[in-house]
């Protein structure tokens, strides 16, 4: 493929009419897509349902679709100067319309309020939407004339965002430290409310980590790793209830009880090619989900299991006052009380499970079972011509990743001090897969920075939060389209014949 | 009373029902697995959106004020049948077709985003409640009588089941006919091959999309007209066990997921009768792992020889 540029390409003739025949095929599509759910709102009334109309939107989408698909036509035919002025003059009339009230009110023109009847829907949001997508393409279209280049095909793009991920990794060795050293230090500067926001996003780093054996490293999709997590918090509850244990020594029972699941789950489904696998251990998760609806006298139902005993500082709780003949944490190291403490305690001990979590995965890879995996999830048949055991790789690895769900979801109980089924849906399942195939499967910087954007981010913007989930699925399928191994994935062998030990160094 | 034959008799008229649902949606899930060979996870959204699309119809037929119920159900089947597979059809240009040639787990992945997408947006759209509907089909024959415990077939069960049996009929005469039967068929068999042969690969596949987002459409107007309740979620369990369905009859294999379709529902029905409600969906997932793991070719598929 030799290369060529844009200047070198003749610029064709544009043909009006196919044009307008294919615009307005996008925006007859758009237009039956949009007239059933968004033009009729169900309303619930004593006597059934009523409906209210939305035509305003319907239309607007309509238009936008229209004209939206004629900027993608001109991109795509190299004529960046139109785009990109229509895009400049969309992206301003959008601004105006978002910002005229406040500039005006400031500017003393009141002019400008008016321009908010442009807006093309009610929800600014939307609109905030599309100017971000204009602006986007006036980018584009203005990066296309200064540089004359034509778009990269999908190949050259791929191999470029392979030499991101090698140095995204490559990074990854200082980056980490530093991460790290950033994160140790949050507690001392950050408030309570950032330091549960971090707490939360950590216990997703972590489950983030957990997946990423199974998925990443051994390649199989766990649809319901969540279950594992269930097991886990359940495990850990009912023993702290019922048996008066204390957390640290039913972590380890209740990682062995989420392994032993994982196992039991798992021994007879894991010869499954990967799509049903994925739908059966979404059916396991769904299955653990309503036994502990439905087990009342054990589980406690849809009311969940409450009062969960806090964890304590290997036995010294953080109490203002400890029960006769106890010491509390505060008395033992002659501090002052502080309820601050606990808090900082929790976002210590889950940092600490997620750093052993990310430890093993690092050392595993090194070791025999870890080369297995990968070379299992690259091509099954010629392991089994080798003489592996599939079943077995794949079992441990199912198992392992289940007993990190396992430490999580007894961290959760822990730090909620209260669960019930809710918190297990098949959603959260999805969610944690999510930041993994963002991260970019097997990238464990990649789980870091998806679990931030995901879960950090929407707790910052709570009163966005309706829209959360939405944004969720789309970018799950948006990322995937631009990248199908994932952002930061770096699927390289981690050793290599030849040149060098590691085999980044012998790649430019 | 549970012990009796009329009880049973009343189940099996329940799991038929049930079963004429979960096959039609079942349909979907094995033709798009036959032709692509990916599960099409947002399929049983795909049907939630086509029960929306029919409530919405039902309203909109009571507002203009079409009450004789034939023509209404007619109506509203039209509509929702036209409606429904846009949104397939976008599914498949949107999040299928350029990966096609991707690993494995990428469309996959790409049908999970989509599907919480759809739930989401329907959720948004028309609101997070369970949307009610008064019944629209009532009446129905008694057909057993045993003291005050009566058997009857209602006239909405007749019709449910009528209607899919006629469905696949006619689906089943569209595939084994026509031009557009034989070149589905193809795709089937070879996509590579196919094109060679000059069908239209791209263009097949989308018929696929739409003709199965078609019968999910009905299977939710059915949904809704036999429950008289939905939410944006019902697609997520209801797809779940129409695959399963599929796999049970045979992936792949278009009268084993009619067949599946109504093995579950009867397994469903039976279970709910004489076990616990609480645990038909357990049920329904056992039922997956052990033909997978027993016959993972189902009832009347064919083994997937894996070439190296």
């Amino acid at each position: 493929m030799t290369a060529v540029t844009a200047s070198d390409m003749p610029v064709r003739p544009l043909h009006a009419p196919a044009v307008l025949k294919e615009a307005g095929l996008t925006a007859f599509v758009v237009l039956l897509l949009a007239i059933g759910l968004v033009g009729f709102e169900t309303v619930d009334v004593s006597a059934g349902i009523a409906l209210r109309t939305r035509f305003g939107d319907v239309a607007a989408a309509v238009v936008i679709a229209f004209l939206g698909r004629i900027v993608l036509i001109l991109q795509r035919e190299g004529r960046n100067r139109i785009v990109l002025v229509a895009m400049a003059i969309v992206s301003a009339l959008l601004a105006i319309a978002l910002f005229g009230s406040t500039i005006g009110k400031w500017a003393e023109i009141p002019a400008l309020r008016d321009f908010q009847h442009l807006l093309p829907f009610k929800d600014p949001l939307l609109s905030w939407l599309i100017l971000i997508v204009a602006l986007y393409f006036a980018m584009r279209a203005a990066r296309g004339l200064h540089h004359a280049t034509r778009p990269l095909s999908a190949e050259e793009r791929d191999a470029r965002l392979d030499r991101a991920g090698a140095r995204a990794q490559r990074v990854g060795r200082w980056l980490g430290p530093l991460l790290l050293l950033l994160a140790i230090a949050l507690p001392f500067v950050a408030n309570r409310q950032i330091i549960d926001i971090a707490t939360l996003v950590t216990t997703y780093v972590m489950l983030g980590w957990g997946l990423n054996i199974v998925v990443g490293l051994a390649g199989l999709l766990d649809l319901g790793y969540v279950a594992f997590y269930a097991v886990g918090a359940y495990s850990y509850a009912l023993l702290a209830l019922k048996a008066g244990l204390s957390f640290w020594i039913c972590l380890p029972f209740a990682g062995m009880m989420s392994a032993t699941a994982g196992v039991l789950l798992g021994f007879p489904v894991l010869r499954l090619r990967g799509d049903y696998l994925a739908i059966v251990t979404l059916g396991f998760g769904e299955m653990i989900r309503i036994i502990l609806l439905n087990w009342y006298t054990f589980t406690g139902g849809p009311n969940g299991l409450s009062g969960i005993p806090r964890p304590s500082f290997f036995g010294l709780p953080f109490s203002p006052d400890a029960p006769e003949g106890h010491q509390t944490f505060f008395t033992f190291f002659g501090l002052d009380y502080s309820p601050q403490a606990r808090i900082i305690f929790l976002y210590y001990l889950i940092l600490a499970l997620a750093l052993i979590t990310n430890l093993f995965t690092l050392r595993i890879r090194r070791l025999p079972i870890g080369r297995a995996w990968e070379a299992l999830r690259e091509d099954e048949i010629a392991c089994r011509s080798l003489g592996m055991n599939p079943r077995n790789t794949k079992l441990t690895a199912f198992g392992i990743g289940a007993m990190f769900a396992g430490f999580a979801g007894s961290f959760f109980a822990t730090r909620q001090g209260f669960i019930s089924p809710e918190s297990f849906t098949f959603i959260e399942s999805a969610v944690i897969l999510a930041i993994v195939v963002l991260g970019g499967m097997g990238s464990q910087v990649g789980v870091v920075f998806a679990a931030i954007v995901l879960i950090g981010f929407p707790e910052f913007f709570r009163e966005l939060q309706q829209y959360r989930m939405l944004a969720f699925g789309g970018a799950m399928v948006l990322i995937m389209l631009w990248r199908p191994a994932g952002l930061l994935a770096h699927r390289e062998p981690t050793i290599k014949l030849g040149s060098g030990r590691y085999a980044e160094r012998s790649r430019t | 009373m549970t012990g009796s034959y009329e009880y049973f008799v009343l189940q099996l008229i329940n799991g038929i029902t049930l079963g004429s649902v979960y096959g039609l949606i079942a349909i979907g899930y094995t033709m798009v697995y036959g032709i692509i060979g990916m599960i099409n996870f947002a399929h049983g959204d795909i049907f939630m959106v086509g029960a929306f699309i029919a409530i919405i119809t039902f309203a909109l037929l009571g507002v203009a004020g079409i009450t004789w119920v034939p023509l209404a159900v007619l109506i509203v089947l039209l509509v929702t049948m036209l409606l429904t597979p846009v949104y397939g059809w976008t599914l498949e240009r949107v999040a299928y077709r350029p990966l096609r040639r991707a690993p494995k787990l990428a469309p996959l992945i790409t049908a999970i985003g989509m599907s919480i997408f759809l739930e989401n947006y329907v959720q948004l759209l028309q609101g997070a409640r369970n949307k009610t509907m008064q019944p629209v089909i009532q009446g129905g024959f008694e057909i057993l009588k045993r003291g005050t415990f009566t058997v009857s077939i209602s006239y909405l069960q007749i019709l449910i089941v009528v209607l899919t049996v006629g469905l696949m009929a006619l689906f089943s005469t569209i595939i084994a006919r026509t031009s557009m039967g034989r070149s589905q068929r193809a795709c089937e068999q070879d996509l590579g091959m196919a094109a060679l042969v000059g069908i239209n690969v791209d263009r097949t596949i989308s018929i696929t999309f739409v003709v199965g987002s078609a019968l999910a459409a009905v299977a939710g107007l059915m949904f809704l007209l036999n429950y008289g309740v939905i939410d944006f979620f019902v697609g997520f369990l209801a797809g779940i066990k129409a695959f399963t369905a599929a796999v049970l009859g045979g992936i792949g294999s278009l009268p084993g997921a009619m067949l599946g379709g109504f093995f579950i529902g009867l397994i469903e029905a039976m279970w709910s009768g004489y076990f616990s409600v609480e645990y038909k969906d357990v049920a329904a997932f056992s039922i997956l792992v052990l033909v997978l793991i027993f016959r993972p070719t189902g009832l009347l598929g064919r083994p997937d020889i894996e070439k190296v």
